[in-house]
């Protein structure tokens, strides 16, 4: 390796990281992530329609981060979240039907039509919630992973963001002191180029967020956040690390989104090149996948057509669940605002 | 009840110890709490009684101080998070009143807060404008929060005790200008349920709602006023948020006149609010417009004789409350 000004932080994941790899663990992995790719597909139409109120942050292209990290995370680990979180929860096995009833605004949504898209939650299963507020979940995920040190519980926290919101206090506070109290906590950049319609070289100097790791004394990682393999290879380091008391790690996985910062089509306003998208799509993470997972005979093209046609099923039922569910009262406006 | 004199601060340090003594749940972070006890000493022993693992200096960070009690709270923890000055909350913002104060809400009843901040506001100490503010309205103003201001060493004690035991994210806000001021305080652990005021002294011919330090100031001038012939009923509403608007009406209604001090700015103060929700429920028993004494529209100057022009003080307050009862 060369000499760095960052000796904290590694490249790529740990060789050898695809050698033990599964049949089962391909087949979870792909239908994490066609899970999300195929609810984000159909919220979004919803979303142009008209049919379904708000504005969705879309996670398409990222879909590797989100399920390379849950799926070294049981449902005692904690996470937070972003305004892109969908993918979060449905890697960290969120179920359609309360999700899409939340994007309607029904009463059987996960926060009962109180939240909407920018606010999933799921208690059940580790998901301490999205959050509007760029850098706002990150003080929170020290906060799950100080419960879990305090009470020695074993579990650990993974809090999720992206390139521009590592620009925002709350992040260098946070990683700062999970750093001073080894706090059992992964903090998972995902480091898609832009913040809205701003790129990476206009609001940063650096080309590695990653090495931001070295201003707290911590490890950092930059994995290929299309690989769904590596980025799980390097959350396990991470993770272990964690569960041995040694503190956090600030992963970087560089990813891109495929849609707007907003919706589909979102704005319209031209502030990326359209090869570059299409040289992004060209390492599809979940093509990738299925790739690694035939070439090994590990899995075969009707395994993945399979997890496709449950989705497709999963989703129409969600969708119908969700319109038919009861509007929440208006009657109920002052229902938990506090704790009575 | 075994009951002794405490000062302020002592009476709030012992009710730390009590609280922390009975919930293991219970932890307190901040800049300087342990080893030092906090600048005010209002943490003073919690270090050497219950370990580092449960009183723990942090980094100066107040986001991350409060966030990392955001998130414990919602998994379950009791935390104490310390702000030393209230002026300082700003840094700390958008973790009090867009996460703390909303989760609950914005998920659906699905998580409780149960985090607590406390911090000292106040002027009076030639402290200066980024160091003596009262900022409760501001707090008051979000939905999800409470807020509690103790304005005695017995209220300093069962408010933090009040406080860590409610379900949702308090504020208790003490006096700084009060840490030395002594009062009967029981040995014992007890606690005051958040959103019930205290009537402070009782009188027929003028309410003065007092918040924080003024209840002090209210309660001397109560006494002046009495010399002049003149009975003042005293109500400290302990809490802004919740305001027990109840007690502050039916004292209205028989006295008939109301004047509402505290130390922010009167622009935009609990005063206004406390002001309108008067005259919404006891229009018609009125006979004075509802009056408040309230500092200037200025940041809290430093010169001793411009702060003491900008704190309301008992002569002041008598003043108001002669020119009440002279107008009708
Ligand atoms: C504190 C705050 N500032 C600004 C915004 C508006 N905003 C929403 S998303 C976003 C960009 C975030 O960029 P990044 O962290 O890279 O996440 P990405 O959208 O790329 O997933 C901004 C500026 C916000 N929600 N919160
Ligand atoms: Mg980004």
């Amino acid at each position: 390796m060369t000499e760095t000004l960052a000796p904290n932080v590694t490249y790529g994941p740990p060789e050898g990281y695809a050698a033990g790899v599964t049949r089962e663990l391909v087949l979870d992995l792909h239908r994490r992530m066609v899970r999300i790719r195929m609810f984000e597909e159909s919220a979004g139409k919803l979303v142009e329609s008209g049919d379904m109120p708000g504005f969705l942050h879309l996670y398409v292209g990222q879909e590797a981060v989100a399920a390379g990290v849950m799926s070294v995370l049981d449902d005692v680990d904690q996470i937070t979240s972003t305004h892109r979180g969908h993918g979060h929860a449905i890697a960290k096995g969120a179920e359609f039907r309360p999700m899409f009833a939340e994007l309607y605004g029904k009463t059987t949504g996960y926060c009962k039509g109180r939240g909407g898209s920018m606010h999933i939650v799921d208690m059940n299963r580790g998901m301490l919630g999205a959050n509007a507020i760029v850098g706002g979940g990150i003080p929170i995920a020290i906060g799950a992973a100080f419960a879990a040190q305090y009470r020695g519980d074993g579990s650990v926290a993974a809090s999720f963001f992206g390139d521009g919101a590592t620009n925002i206090g709350a992040f260098h506070e946070s990683v700062n002191m999970a750093a001073v109290w080894d706090l059992p906590v992964l903090f998972i950049c995902e480091n898609n180029g832009y913040a809205e319609f701003t790129a990476q070289g206009n609001h940063m100097r650096l080309d590695d967020i990653a090495e931001r790791a070295n201003s707290y004394g911590i490890p950092g990682v930059v994995v290929d956040g299309m690989d769904a393999l590596a980025v799980r290879a390097v959350a396990k380091v991470a993770v272990d690390r964690a569960k041995r008391g040694e503190g956090p790690t600030l992963i970087e996985a560089k990813t891109y989104r495929y849609f707007d910062h907003q919706g589909i089509k979102g704005m319209r306003i031209p502030y990326r090149d359209p090869a570059e998208v299409e040289a992004w799509k060209e390492r599809d993470a979940i093509r990738l996948l299925e790739v690694i997972g035939t070439e090994r005979g590990l899995a075969t093209p009707e395994d993945f057509a399979a997890i496709l046609a449950q989705t497709e099923t999963d989703i129409a039922d969600a969708i119908e669940f969700a319109r038919s569910s009861p509007d929440p009262d208006p009657a109920d406006i002052l229902d938990d605002v506090y704790t009575v | 009840m075994n009951t002794r004199e405490l000062t302020y601060v002592k009476a709030f340090n012992e009710g730390m110890h009590q609280i922390m003594a009975e919930d293991p749940d219970v932890f307190l972070i901040g800049e300087d709490v342990a080893g030092y006890g906090g600048v005010f000493h209002m943490f003073d022993g919690l270090l050497t009684t219950f370990g580092d693992k449960r009183v723990k200096d942090t980094p100066i960070a107040e986001q991350a101080i409060i966030g990392l009690g955001v998130g414990a709270a919602a998994r379950g923890l009791r935390p104490v998070c310390d702000l030393m000055f209230m002026d300082f909350i700003g840094v700390a913002m958008d973790q009090i009143f867009n996460q703390a104060a909303k989760m609950k809400y914005m998920f659906g009843g699905a998580v409780s807060v149960p985090l607590t901040i406390t911090t000292a506001g106040g002027a009076g100490m030639s402290a200066a404008a980024q160091h003596s503010q009262s900022l409760e309205a501001w707090l008051a103003h979000i939905p999800g929060l409470k807020v509690a201001m103790p304005a005695s060493p017995y209220d300093a004690k069962g408010l933090i005790v009040g406080a860590i035991r409610d379900d949702n994210p308090v504020i208790v806000v003490l006096n700084k200008k009060m840490l030395g001021v002594k009062g009967p305080v029981p040995e014992e652990l007890y606690s005051i349920p958040l959103g019930v005021a205290n009537i402070v002294c009782e009188g027929d011919d003028v309410t003065i709602v007092a918040i924080g330090r003024m209840v002090i100031e209210a309660t001397k001038a109560a006494q002046a006023l009495g010399e002049q012939g003149i009975s003042a009923e005293v109500i400290d509403p302990r809490t802004v948020q919740p305001l027990d608007i109840d007690t502050i009406v039916t004292s209205a209604k028989k006295t008939n006149r109301v004047l509402i001090v505290h130390e922010a700015v009167q622009f935009g103060g609990i005063g206004a609010e406390i002001s309108s929700q008067v005259q919404e429920s006891a229009f018609d028993y009125l006979d004075a417009p509802v009056t408040r004494l309230a500092a200037p529209f200025a940041p809290v100057p430093y010169a001793p004789i411009l702060e003491n022009a900008y704190v309301p003080d008992a002569a002041r307050i008598v003043a108001a409350a002669r020119q009440l009862v002279e107008r009708s």
